[in-house]
C-alpha cells in the first residue's frame, strides 16, 4: 500500500459527527484530515442580547454529555463579569456536582465508547454478549452512582436545573447528601476494580512529547471546577485571564470547529492525560496507589493509556465526592445577590474532556454583547491530526481494516465531544 | 413485526443528550439490548448503516442543513416507525433561535471563513419534513418516557405520556406554587408535563424544556407575568429558549417584540 487513502466518513462511537482521512504517497503519511462535519449551531451568535442569567443553562444544550462543564466555566465567567465573590459552600457544592459528570462521562466513556477497541469489539453490547458482561455490568452501576450526583445536586442528570449564577437555586438536604454517600462508599470498590479492568486492557505501546496544558485550582486541588491560572509541562504560568493572549482560534475549511493552537505555536493537549501529568501529586493516596498498580508511572506520554488515566481521575471523584458529601453542612440563601453591570469574565473549567474557557462581556442591564466558547475537542483538534501522522507512521503494512481500527481508537483517546466542538468522525486513507 | 425489531438512532443538529438518555438507562439498556436489535447507533456501535429497513427509528435533533433536510426523507422512506426524540427534533431546539435572524450575522458572529459554512436558514422540527409517528418531548426526554415509549412499541400499544400541565405535575408532587408564593416567572402553566415539575421542586419557575401544552392559554400567562413585574423584553426570553420555534411559544414571543 504505497499510495492510498484510509477513511472513515462516520466515526462511530463519539459524541457528534466527525470524520477522518489519512492520505498516503509512495508509503508515506503526507497529510491528515479530522474533519467536524457537525451542523453548526451558533450558540455564540444567539447568546448576544440574553440574560447573564440565561448563560448556564442555554450553554449546556451545546454538550448534552458534559453540560456541568459548561455550567461551571459559564457562571464562573459571569459571576467575575458582576464582581461577585461565591462564598466556599456554593464552590465545593460546584465541585461535587462536577465530580458527578466526570465519574458518569469517564466511565461511559471508558466502558462503552472506548474499551470495545481494545478487546475488537463493535460496542460495549457486543462486548457484553461475549463473554465481558461483568465487566460492562460494572461499568453501568458505577456511572449510574455518576449520574446519582448529578441527579440529587443539579436536579437531573442531563441539563441539570439547579445551577445559578451567584450560586445555587437550592441547597440539597444533608440526609439525601448521607444518603448519597452510602452508594459513594460502594462505589470505591467499583472504582478500584474498574482501574483493573482498565489496566489490563492491551496498550499500542507509542509514545509523543506532547504540550500539555491543564487549569491550576487556587487551593492546591486537583483540576477540576476553578481555574486561576492556565499551565503546561514547557513551563507557562499564566492568569486564566490571559487565555486569547496566549491562545488563538483557527477556522479550517475540514472543520465547522474552530482549532484552537498556541500563539507561540503549535498544537497542544487538554485533557486526562496534562491534569494528571501536572497535577499527580494532587491526587489521593487511593488514586495514587491505583495509579501505581495499574503501572501508569509518574508520567504517562502514551496517549493509549489515557482510559486508565480516566479510571483513575474517576477514582478520585469518588473519593472528593464522599469527602464534599461529609463537610457539606445546608446553606441559606442558596446563592449570592447580583446587581447587574456591564463588565467582562473568563472562566475556565476542566470538562472531563478537558479545558472549558467562555468570555462574556456584559452590557450594563446584565445582557450579554459578546460571548467566546473554547471547548476541549476544538483545542485537541490539531493534536489529533498530529497523532494520526505521527502514530500511524510506522503501521502503514497492515491491512486497511487494521489500520482503520487503530486511527479510530487512536481518535477516542481524546473522548471527543464534537456536538462540542461545534460543531462528527469519518476515515480517510488517501493512497492516490 | 416478527422476531426483534431492527432499531436505528440517527441524529440530526442537537446536542446528543436525548440518545444519550438510551446509554443513561443503566438498569434497562442491556435488557433493551436484548429485545431490540440496534442495528444502527453510531454513538454507541461501530456498525454501519446497511442502507435497509428499520422496523423503528429514533430521531434525535433539527434540520438545520440543505444534507439533513434530503436525509430525514431518505430515513422516513427506510423506517416502518419514525419517532423524535427531545426539542430539538420536536420543535426545532434552542437553535431555531437563529429563524428569522440575519444567517450572515450569525456565520460572520462565530466563524472567520464564512464560505465554509453550509446552513439552512432555519432549524426546524422533523415533521415539517417528513410523517413523524410519535414525538418525545423535552430538553433533555425523560428516561422514564423513553422506557414506556419502548415497551410500549414493542407491545404494539400507544404510549402512555400525559399531555396536561407541568402545573399539575406540580400540585400533585406538593410543591408551593413558586409563582403566587414568591412572584417568580414560570411557564408551568403552559408546559407540557414530564419532568415531574422539576424546576418547582428546587425553588425555581418552570423554563418550558418540554415545550407547549395542549391549547395552552399564553396570554393569560402572559398578563400575569406582567403583573409580577416581567417586562415585555423578559416575557420574549422566556418563550425564546428549547422550544422557541414550536407555534404557541413563537407566537407569544412575537406578541412581546
Amino acid at each position: 500500500m504505497t499510495d492510498t487513502t484510509i477513511k472513515v466518513d462516520m466515526l462511530a462511537r463519539v459524541e457528534g459527527e466527525g470524520a477522518f482521512k489519512v492520505v498516503v504517497r509512495e508509503g508515506k503519511i503526507v497529510g491528515t484530515e479530522f474533519r467536524i462535519f457537525e451542523p453548526p449551531r451558533f450558540f455564540e451568535a444567539f447568546l448576544r442580547g440574553r440574560d447573564h442569567s440565561e448563560a448556564p443553562d442555554i450553554t449546556a444544550r451545546i454538550c448534552g454529555i458534559c453540560p456541568v462543564a459548561y455550567q461551571m466555566s459559564s457562571v464562573q465567567a459571569m459571576e467575575m463579569a458582576l464582581g461577585v465573590e461565591v462564598s466556599q459552600p456554593i464552590k465545593n457544592l460546584r465541585r461535587l456536582l462536577y465530580c458527578g459528570e466526570w465519574i458518569e462521562s469517564h466511565i461511559l466513556h471508558a466502558a462503552m465508547l472506548h474499551a470495545p477497541d481494545f478487546l475488537g469489539y463493535a460496542s460495549a453490547i457486543d462486548m457484553a454478549n461475549d463473554g465481558h458482561a461483568d465487566a460492562v455490568k460494572l461499568a453501568l452501576d458505577y456511572k449510574k452512582i455518576g449520574n446519582s450526583i448529578v441527579t440529587l445536586v443539579g436536579g437531573r442528570e442531563i441539563h441539570p436545573i439547579n445551577v445559578k449564577v451567584g450560586g445555587w437555586w437550592k441547597a440539597p438536604k444533608k440526609r439525601d447528601m448521607m444518603k448519597l454517600r452510602e452508594d459513594l462508599l460502594r462505589a470505591l470498590d467499583m472504582a478500584d476494580a474498574f482501574v483493573d479492568f482498565t489496566a489490563a486492557l492491551p496498550f499500542p505501546d507509542k509514545e509523543r512529547d506532547y504540550t500539555m496544558v491543564c487549569i491550576e485550582e487556587p487551593n492546591g486541588r486537583y483540576p477540576m471546577y476553578e481555574g486561576t491560572r492556565l499551565i503546561s509541562n514547557r513551563g507557562m504560568d499564566i492568569p486564566a485571564t490571559a487565555f486569547n493572549d496566549h491562545f488563538d482560534e483557527h477556522h479550517v475549511k475540514q472543520s465547522n470547529a474552530l482549532q484552537g493552537r498556541m500563539k507561540a505555536g503549535g498544537a497542544y493537549l487538554t485533557g486526562p492525560l496534562p491534569r494528571y501529568n501536572l497535577a499527580y501529586d494532587k491526587l489521593s493516596e487511593r488514586a495514587k496507589a491505583a495509579a501505581e498498580r495499574s503501572g501508569l508511572g509518574r508520567e504517562v506520554k502514551n496517549p493509549y493509556r489515557s482510559i486508565v488515566v480516566r479510571a483513575v481521575e474517576s477514582l478520585f471523584a469518588v473519593e472528593e465526592a464522599i469527602r464534599l458529601i461529609e463537610d457539606y453542612e445546608e446553606f441559606d440563601p442558596a446563592a449570592m445577590e447580583i446587581t447587574p453591570r456591564a463588565g467582562t469574565g473568563m472562566g475556565a473549567s476542566e470538562a472531563p474532556r478537558g479545558m472549558l474557557f467562555h468570555q462574556y462581556t456584559l452590557e450594563e442591564d446584565g445582557s450579554i454583547a459578546k460571548a467566546q466558547i473554547v471547548p476541549p475537542t476544538a483545542q485537541n483538534q490539531p493534536s489529533i491530526e498530529e497523532d494520526l501522522a505521527e502514530l500511524i507512521a510506522d503501521e502503514l503494512d497492515r491491512p486497511h481494516d487494521e489500520i482503520q481500527w487503530l486511527c479510530e481508537q487512536t481518535i477516542r483517546n481524546y473522548d471527543p465531544c464534537i456536538s462540542c466542538a461545534t460543531h462528527f468522525l469519518d476515515l480517510t486513507i488517501d493512497r492516490g | 413485526m416478527t422476531g426483534r425489531p431492527r432499531l436505528a438512532v440517527w441524529k440530526f443538529s442537537s446536542c446528543d443528550g436525548c440518545q444519550l438518555s438510551l446509554l443513561d438507562c443503566e438498569d434497562e439498556v442491556l435488557a433493551v439490548a436484548g429485545a431490540i436489535e440496534i442495528a444502527y447507533f453510531p454513538e454507541a456501535t461501530r456498525r454501519e448503516d446497511d442502507g435497509g429497513h428499520y422496523d423503528i427509528s429514533f430521531v434525535e435533533g433539527s434540520v438545520t442543513t440543505p444534507h439533513e433536510a434530503e436525509a430525514i426523507k431518505d430515513i422516513r422512506a427506510r423506517s416502518t416507525t419514525v419517532i423524535t426524540l427531545g426539542a430539538c427534533a420536536t420543535s426545532g431546539g434552542i437553535q431555531a433561535l437563529k429563524n428569522g435572524a440575519s444567517t450572515k450575522d450569525f456565520i460572520d458572529a462565530v466563524y472567520a471563513h464564512p464560505e465554509f459554512i453550509d446552513t439552512l436558514d432555519t432549524a426546524t422540527p422533523i415533521s415539517d419534513h417528513v410523517k413523524v409517528d410519535f414525538e418525545l418531548r423535552g430538553c433533555p426526554i425523560s428516561k422514564t418516557h423513553l422506557i414506556e415509549l419502548i415497551a410500549a412499541t414493542l407491545a404494539g400499544r400507544a404510549p402512555q405520556t400525559p399531555a396536561h400541565a407541568t402545573c399539575i405535575e406540580c400540585k400533585m408532587a406538593g410543591h408551593v406554587c413558586v409563582m403566587v408564593a414568591e412572584g417568580k416567572p414560570c411557564l408551568g402553566p403552559v408546559t407540557h408535563a414530564g419532568c415531574g415539575a422539576l424546576c418547582p421542586g428546587y425553588a425555581r419557575g418552570c423554563y418550558g424544556c418540554f415545550g407547549p401544552k395542549e391549547t395552552p392559554n399564553t396570554a393569560a400567562l402572559s398578563a400575569r407575568l406582567a403583573e409580577n413585574g416581567a417586562d415585555r423584553r423578559q416575557i420574549r426570553r422566556l418563550y425564546s429558549t428549547y422550544n422557541t420555534n414550536a407555534p404557541a411559544f413563537r407566537e407569544e414571543a412575537k406578541a412581546h417584540d
